[in-house]
Parts: C-alpha cells; sequence; structure tokens
C-alpha cells in the first residue's frame, strides 16, 4: 500500500501500522527500542535494591510513603493506559474524532499522574528525602525520576502527533506514529506496575 | 569517487556529506573520522610506550601519564574501533542483504554525528583542564577522587552521547537485516558479515543501557550531588563495577564478533570454497553472544564475591572457549582443500588464527579465578586483552580496509604496500605485546606510569617499544597507500575477481540506489552460484521501475550539536553562572530539532526508471 494513498473505512487496512514498509519498520525498531528500555530500567531497579535501606540517617521508604497517593496516581496511570487502548482501537476502524478524543483523556489522565507525582516530590524534600541527602534518596528520585520523565516525553509527544494531525485525519504515514506512541505509554505503565512494587509496597512493608 | 561526486565543488561535497542519510556515504563518515581517533589513540599509545623505554623514564610523568593512558584504552575502544566496525557494517551489510538502504537512514545519520560529537567532546577535554584520568573502566572509586579538572565528566557525559549514537546504529541494523533482505535472502543464506552484525546489533541493544545507566550515575555524583558511589552517604562503589562490566564483557563481543564476520568473508573468497560448517558458524556467534552476557564478572574476582561467585563465573567464562573454538577449526577448514590466494587480507586472515588464539589461551588462564589473584591488574592483563583485540579486533579491520576499500571508492589499493603493512604490523604486534606476558608474570603492575631498574624489566619494556614503532610505521605506509590509491587502477564489480556475495554484483562504487532491480536470491554465496552456472549478473527480482529514496537532512547533525552544546553547559553549571542556560539551550535544540522532525512530513523522493537506465549504462562503461 502507498503512504499518500486518500484512504476510506473500507480500504483502511486491519493493521494500518505496518501496512508500508516504514510503518513496518517503525513497529519492529520500536519494539526492538523497549527491549532496550527494559535493560536500563532493569539497572536502574538493581541499583535501587541495592541502595534502599542506605538512608544516612534520613527519613526511610517505610516513613516516606503514602499509600493514598501514590494509589492514586497509580489508578490514573493504568486507566490511561486503557483508554489510549480505545484509541488505538478506533484509530484501526478508521475513527479520526473518536481516536483524537480518546488519545486527549489519555493526556489528561497522564497529566494528572505527573501532577501527583510532582507534589509527592515535592512533600518528600519537605520531609528531609533529597536527592543529594542519601545513596537512598539518589537512587529513588533517579528510578522513580526517570519514569517520570518519560511520562512527560510521552505526553508531549501524544500532543504533538495530535495537534499536527488535527486537520487531515489518517492516513498511513501517521497511523505508524500514533500506534508507536501508543506502544510507549503502555511500556511506561507497565514500568510503573514495577515501580508501585518494588518502590512502594515493598518499601512500606519494610 | 563516483564521477558524479568529482564534478561538485568542495562546499557542495561537504555539505553533501553533513546532510547524507545515504549508508554508503555514511560509511565513509565512520571510516574517515574512526581512522582519525585511530591515529589518536596509537599516539598517545606511542607516548605511553617512550615513557616506558627505560626504567625512571620521566618524558610523562604521573597525572599525563595517567591521562594520556586513559585516553588511550577510551578512544580506541569507542572512538576508533567501534566506529571503524560501524564503517563496515554501514558500508557492506545492505549490500550483502541486496537491499537499497538501511530501515532507518535519517536514524542512521543522527547515529553517527552523535558518534562523533560524543568523541570530539570527550577529546576537547585536552584543552580544558585535562583530560580524563581514572583509566578506561573509570571505577568510581578514582574517578571520584579525580577532583583537579573536569577531565572525567568529559568521560561521562561525552561517552554517553556517543553510546547513544551506537545504540541507535544497533537498533538500525536489527530492523534492516529483519526487515530488508532481498527475496531468498532466508536467514540461513545471510553473509556471515551480516550474521555477526546481526548478533553485534542484538549485543548493542542489551549492554549500552546498563552503560548509560552508571555513566549517569558517575555525573549524578560529580556534578549534581548524587550519592550512588559515596560510601559516606551510603553510596557503593561496586554498583559501578558491575554496571560497567555487564556493559564491559559484551562489548569485547561486539567489537570481536563483527571481527570475526569479516575474516569469514575474507576466508572463504580467498580459499575459493564456501565456508566451511556455515551453519555451525551461525550457531557458535549466537552461542558467544549469549554467553557473553553471563561472564561480566570475571573482570572482578579479586573484589571479593566470595568463593561461590568466583567459582560459577570461572566456569561459565571458561566455556566461551568452546564455540570459538568451533570457529578457528571452521576457518581452518575453509582453507584446507582450497584453493588459496595470498592478497593482502588473506594474510591479515592467516595471521588472525595464531595471534588470536593466544589471546584465547591467556583468556582461559586468566578465567582460572584463583590464579587471577596473581595475574590481575598486572601487564599479563595488558597482554591478553591486546592479543584480542589487536590480534582480532584490529587485524580485521585493517583486513577489511584492503577488502572491501575498492567496492566503498572504487579504488584498487596496492597490494606490494598492503603486504608491507601487513608484515610491519605483524611483527611490531608480536615484539610489542608477547613480552609483556612476562612482564606480567614477573610482576610489572598495569597503569603504573614507571619502573625500577634493576628488576629484569628493562630489555622487555625496551622490546616492547621498539615493536609500537614497527606498527606507527605500517600505519603511515598504509596512509600512503591510501594517497596514492587516488591515482590507482580502478576497481571492476567484481573487484577481487573471486567475489561470492552480492555487494560484489554491483558497481564500485555502488550507485545511490545500490540495486537497480532487488535480486533474487538462491542460495548462500548469491553471486558465486550465478557464477558457476555461466551468468555474469543476478537474477533480478522485480521488473525496472522508479525507485523511492529518502531525502537528506540536516536535522541529526543539529540534533547531535544540541547535545554538544549541554554537555559544556552541565559540566560548567557548578561554578559559572552561564553553566546552565547553555545545558538547558543544548537540550532546547536537541528536543526543538526532534520536534521539527515529528511535525514536517518526510517522504523522500524518486529516481525515475529513464534516470536508473542511464546511471547503469555509465556504470557499466565505467
Ligand atoms: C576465550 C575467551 C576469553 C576469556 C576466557 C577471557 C577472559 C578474561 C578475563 C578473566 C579477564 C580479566 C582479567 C583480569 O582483569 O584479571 C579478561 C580481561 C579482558 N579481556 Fe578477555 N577473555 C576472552 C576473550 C576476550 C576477547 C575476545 C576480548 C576482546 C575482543 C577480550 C577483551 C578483554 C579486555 C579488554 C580485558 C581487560 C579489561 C580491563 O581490565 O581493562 N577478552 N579476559
Ligand atoms: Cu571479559
Amino acid at each position: 500500500m502507498h503512504v499518500e494513498e486518500k484512504l476510506t473505512p473500507e480500504t483502511f487496512p486491519a493493521a494500518p501500522e505496518r501496512a508500508t514498509l516504514e510503518g513496518k519498520n517503525k513497529f519492529l525498531g520500536f519494539w526492538l527500542f523497549l527491549g532496550g528500555e527494559t535493560v536500563l530500567f532493569a539497572s536502574l531497579f538493581a541499583t535501587y535494591l541495592a541502595l534502599k535501606d542506605k538512608t544516612n540517617g534520613g527519613p526511610s521508604g517505610e516513613e516516606l510513603f503514602q499509600m493514598p497517593i501514590v494509589f492514586m496516581a497509580t489508578m490514573l496511570l493504568l486507566t490511561s493506559s486503557l483508554t489510549s487502548v480505545y484509541a488505538i482501537y478506533h484509530m484501526k476502524n478508521f475513527d479520526f474524532q473518536k481516536m483524537q478524543l480518546w488519545f486527549g483523556i489519555t493526556v489528561l489522565l497522564g497529566a494528572g499522574f505527573l501532577a501527583l507525582e510532582i507534589y509527592e516530590f515535592y512533600e518528600y524534600v519537605h520531609e528531609g528525602h533529597k536527592f543529594t541527602s542519601s545513596a537512598f534518596g539518589s537512587a529513588f528520585y533517579t528510578l522513580v525520576g526517570t519514569h517520570g520523565a518519560h511520562v512527560a516525553f510521552g505526553l508531549l509527544w501524544i500532543l504533538t502527533l495530535m495537534i499536527r494531525n488535527a486537520k487531515r485525519g489518517l492516513n498511513l504515514y501517521n497511523a505508524p506514529k500514533f500506534y508507536v506512541a501508543s506502544l510507549y505509554w503502555h511500556f511506561i505503565d507497565v514500568v510503573w506496575v514495577f515501580i508501585f512494587t518494588v518502590v512502594y509496597l515493598m518499601g512500606m512493608v519494610g | 569517487m563516483s564521477t558524479i561526486a568529482r564534478k561538485k565543488g568542495v562546499g557542495a561535497v561537504l555539505w553533501d556529506y553533513l546532510t547524507t542519510v545515504d549508508h554508503k556515504k555514511i560509511a565513509h563518515l565512520y571510516l574517515i573520522s574512526g581512522g582519525i581517533f585511530f591515529l589518536l589513540g596509537g599516539l598517545e599509545a606511542l607516548f605511553i610506550r617512550i615513557q616506558l623505554a627505560k626504567p625512571n623514564n620521566d618524558f610523562l610523568v604521573g597525572g599525563l601519564y595517567n591521562e594520556v593512558l586513559t585516553m588511550h584504552g577510551t578512544t580506541m575502544i569507542f572512538l576508533a574501533a567501534m566506529p571503524l566496525v560501524f564503517a563496515f557494517m554501514n558500508a557492506v551489510v545492505p549490500l550483502q542483504i541486496g537491499a537499497r538502504d538501511v530501515a532507518f537512514p535519517f536514524l542512521n545519520a543522527l547515529g553517527f554525528w552523535l558518534f562523533f560529537f560524543g568523541g570530539v567532546f570527550l577529546n576537547c577535554s585536552w584543552f580544558l583542564g585535562g583530560a580524563p584520568d581514572a583509566g578506561w573502566t573509570s571505577y568510581a572509586s578514582l574517578a571520584l577522587d579525580s577532583k583537579a579538572h573536569h577531565g572525567v565528566d568529559f568521560y561521562t557525559l561525552g561517552l554517553q552521547i556517543s553510546g547513544l549514537g551506537t545504540l541507535i546504529g544497533g537498533i538500525n541494523f536489527l530492523v534492516t537485516i529483519i526487515n530488508m533482505r532481498a527475496p531468498g535472502m532466508t536467514f540461513m543464506r545471510m553473509p556471515m558479515f551480516t550474521w555477526a552484525t546481526f548478533v553485534t546489533s542484538a549485543l548493542i541493544l542489551f549492554a549500552f543501557p546498563p552503560l548509560t545507566v552508571g555513566l549517569i550515575f558517575l555525573m549524578m555524583d560529580r556534578l549534581f550531588g548524587g550519592n550512588f558511589f559515596n560510601p559516606a552517604a551510603g553510596g557503593n562503589t561496586i554498583i559501578w563495577e558491575h554496571l560497567f562490566w555487564v556493559f564491559g564483557h559484551p562489548e569485547v563481543y561486539i567489537l570481536v564478533l563483527p571481527a570475526f564476520g569479516i575474516f569469514s568473508e575474507i576466508f572463504a573468497t580467498f580459499s575459493r570454497k564456501r565456508l566451511f560448517g556455515y551453519s555451525s558458524m551461525v550457531f557458535a556467534t549466537v552461542l558467544i553472544a549469549f554467553l557473553g552476557f553471563m561472564v561480566w564478572a570475571h573482570h572482578m574476582f579479586t573484589v571479593g564475591m566470595g568463593p561461590i561467585a568466583n567459582a560459577i563465573f570461572s566456569v561459565a567464562t571458561m566455556t566461551i572457549a568452546v564455540p570459538t573454538g568451533i570457529k578457528i577449526f571452521n576457518w581452518l577448514f575453509t582453507m584446507w582443500g582450497g584453493s588459496i590466494k595470498f592478497t593482502t587480507p588473506m594474510h591479515y586472515a592467516v595471521a588472525f588464527i595464531p595471534s588470536f588464539v593466544m589471546g584465547g589461551v591467556t583468556g582461559v588462564m586468566l578465567a582460572a579465578a584463583a590464579a587471577d589473584y596473581q595475574y590481575h591488574d598486572s601487564y599479563f592483563v595488558v597482554a591478553h586483552f591486546h592479543y584480542v583485540i589487536v590480534g582480532g579486533v584490529v587485524f580485521a579491520l585493517l583486513a577489511g580496509t584492503h577488502y572491501w576499500w575498492p567496492k566503498m571508492f572504487g579504488r584498487m589499493l596496492n597490494e606490494t604496500l598492503g603486504k608491507i603493512t601487513f608484515w610491519l604490523f605483524f611483527i611490531g604486534f608480536h615484539l610489542t605485546f608477547f613480552i609483556q606476558h612476562f612482564l606480567g608474570l614477573m610482576g610489572m603492575p598495569r597503569r603504573v606510569f614507571t619502573f625500577l631498574p634493576g628488576q629484569g624489566l628493562e630489555t622487555g619494556n625496551f622490546i616492547s617499544t621498539v615493536g609500537a614503532f614497527f606498527m606507527a610505521a605500517a600505519t603511515v605506509v598504509l596512509l600512503i597507500n591510501i594517497v596514492i590509491s587516488v591515482k590507482g587502477e580502478k576497481a571492476p564489480a567484481d573487484a577481487w575477481g573471486d567475489g561470492r556475495t552480492l555487494e560484489w554484483a554491483i558497481a564500485s562504487p555502488p550507485p545511490v540506489y545500490n540495486f537497480a532491480q532487488l535480486p533474487l536470491v538462491r542460495g548462500l554465496d548469491p553471486l558465486w552460484l550465478e557464477k558457476m552456472e555461466g551468468k555474469k549478473e543476478l537474477t533480478p527480482a522485480e521488473p525496472l521501475g522508479d525507485i523511492h529514496m529518502p531525502n537528506s537532512s540536516f536535522l541529526p547533525f543539529i540534533m547531535s550539536f544540541g547535545l554538544f552544546v549541554a554537555a559544556f553547559g552541565f559540566t560548567y553549571h557548578q561554578e559559572t553562572a552561564w553553566g546552565l542556560p547553555v545545558g538547558i539551550l543544548g537540550l532546547l535544540i536537541t528536543f526543538g530539532s526532534m520536534f521539527l522532525r515529528s511535525v514536517i512530513d518526510d517522504h523522500g523522493f524518486h529516481i525515475h526508471k529513464e534516470e536508473v537506465l542511464e546511471l547503469e549504462k555509465k556504470g557499466a562503461n565505467a
């Protein structure tokens, strides 16, 4: 299929993200990139586990972490993953407006998550848990902060795609772009599930 | 140089290279910049050997010696060997699989420019206070203590930038090889060099992120008040060692697997015989890559991990010798019964076998954890890794340069000069490093800037220095050869007359679109198969038509330049007011150009059928 072809719901392929060679390459390349990202986060997790008790006299995870706010953040991010699935569902059905709508909701939920995280960090710093105060601090902020930076980047990315394509709708040139952005979003979500478990749940039981 | 390139002015050629996304030109860029860094690293090596030529020498002492030694290792691994390997991957792999380009031409250019700016940044340290001085492994305990200047910061930031480029390159080759193969080019028909590139790229994908993480930690500790490695605040320096070697051991295979690939091509070509045990070669390559991830702690036997961990890593390390042995025998059997032509590349290939095997043998000796307490941090280790890296990787890079030069530039290199280069280099290499085994066993520690008289170390060190000058002379001959090749004999498509793989079926240098018609691949060594059936050309898999090409772009250069600027800013942000704004400005340049890349459509263009026909006619006459 050709990239610039004008499409209708009838001619739109079932897997628009892989209908062109460029799309196929992007799809595979992005999966591989996520493989590398996995190793990156694995290294951050390993370091965190090695340093999480090295509080250098400051507050420990057990004293710091608050279930309600972390739970809220988790719910927001998990839901945003679901809404991005809806967006891709509508993309495959060539329903551009609905796709935009669901991506819009995804972005809002993600922004909510990010706001909670910033608030949370702000609180911790007030309680004496800083990046510079201990090995635990450095490892915590680097792991959770790297994830947060990914969320922020993802938000900007999805927004850029939505605005850029708002007037022209879907085609085989931008469908793969939306698709890999949603893959990225799911990946961020999966990483968060691990952070929630390893950092917060395990941290709260001490 | 193609006829089209010669008509252009210097400015146009320069602009062409700054914006190119063509894998063949990117290969030139990698070869030239990798080559320059190789000369720089070589010069540093000469300085080291001059200092060690006699006891109590004062040519390069103390801190300066540490800087030169650190930069020698760092430059050779990251800025010479890696890009030179990438040069051949770019020049050859798309041709070997019958593709018109790589999967992501834009990212290919980005990968190069990131490497380039990372390397330039690292070397700027020479002029800005001092170079990194904590060794190429930059152990955190040393690196955090290096406070006299910003050297180590140039290391952490420079390698992050160039490492990103390498990662991008790795992903690009994985996708290229999986998605872009010509019809009929199944996995088990891929040339060995392509297989090596494939497996190496997978290693890059999984090995570089831990390095990046380690570098980020070190950067945080030195520049942003982090405490990852600061024991006073609960940090642990051993974490750096693990992260570094989880990257570092796979890295040595990232370098040597492509070298194996290059030699596999050369053995088959100049023995004029199919590679012996092709499938076992593929299997061995994959197995080495897999095992390569399980052995990193053999660099840490003396850290105190305990006898159980040491024993496990010791045994795991020794098992790598098995697939490596398989390869050695396959190369020998490829030559056996072949009708061998001793060209320059073949000289390197034959010399590689005993040289590399010696490095493998000392590797297994080092892998015996108990014995390693004696060898560790002595010149014995220096001898080991130079035997594998020079005897394996550098020999392969020199062999590959002679072998593929005609394909890349359209001119033959002079064979006589090539053989002179080989003999000087071969003799110089063994002179320099063989004796270092004994120096190490006699107790000479590595990384120390001098030694005392009367301990029996004088003769050995002197011989070693003499050898280094032989290698320098070899390099000079190679450069002369390259310069005179500009007027040298024009290379035909099948430059050696014995080509087996697809790259030898198209003009030297190939036209921009590589294949006017994508070839139909009917087996391993497709060109050889066609030649055996009396044909001169490949069987096409498609009719002649318009060819789709990617657009050139200056954005990869700007994106990388942004990070270069940002790195300067962050290096100096603690003591200057301009540091932070400059750092942020650099990041804005990078993210801004990423934004532009995202919002500006790039559909490429077409070369029309008529033009293709015309270019093909010209190519055939040349
Ligand atoms: C049979 C295969 C090999 C084995 C068993 C082996 C084993 C070892 C061991 C145990 C060490 C650590 C020595 C010490 O520091 O005390 C070592 C160091 C090293 N090896 Fe190998 N090796 C093998 C192949 C290779 C290859 C193929 C390369 C590169 C192409 C390589 C490059 C290095 C380097 C660079 C170091 C030193 C790193 C440093 O401390 O600066 N090795 N090897
Ligand atoms: Cu190793």
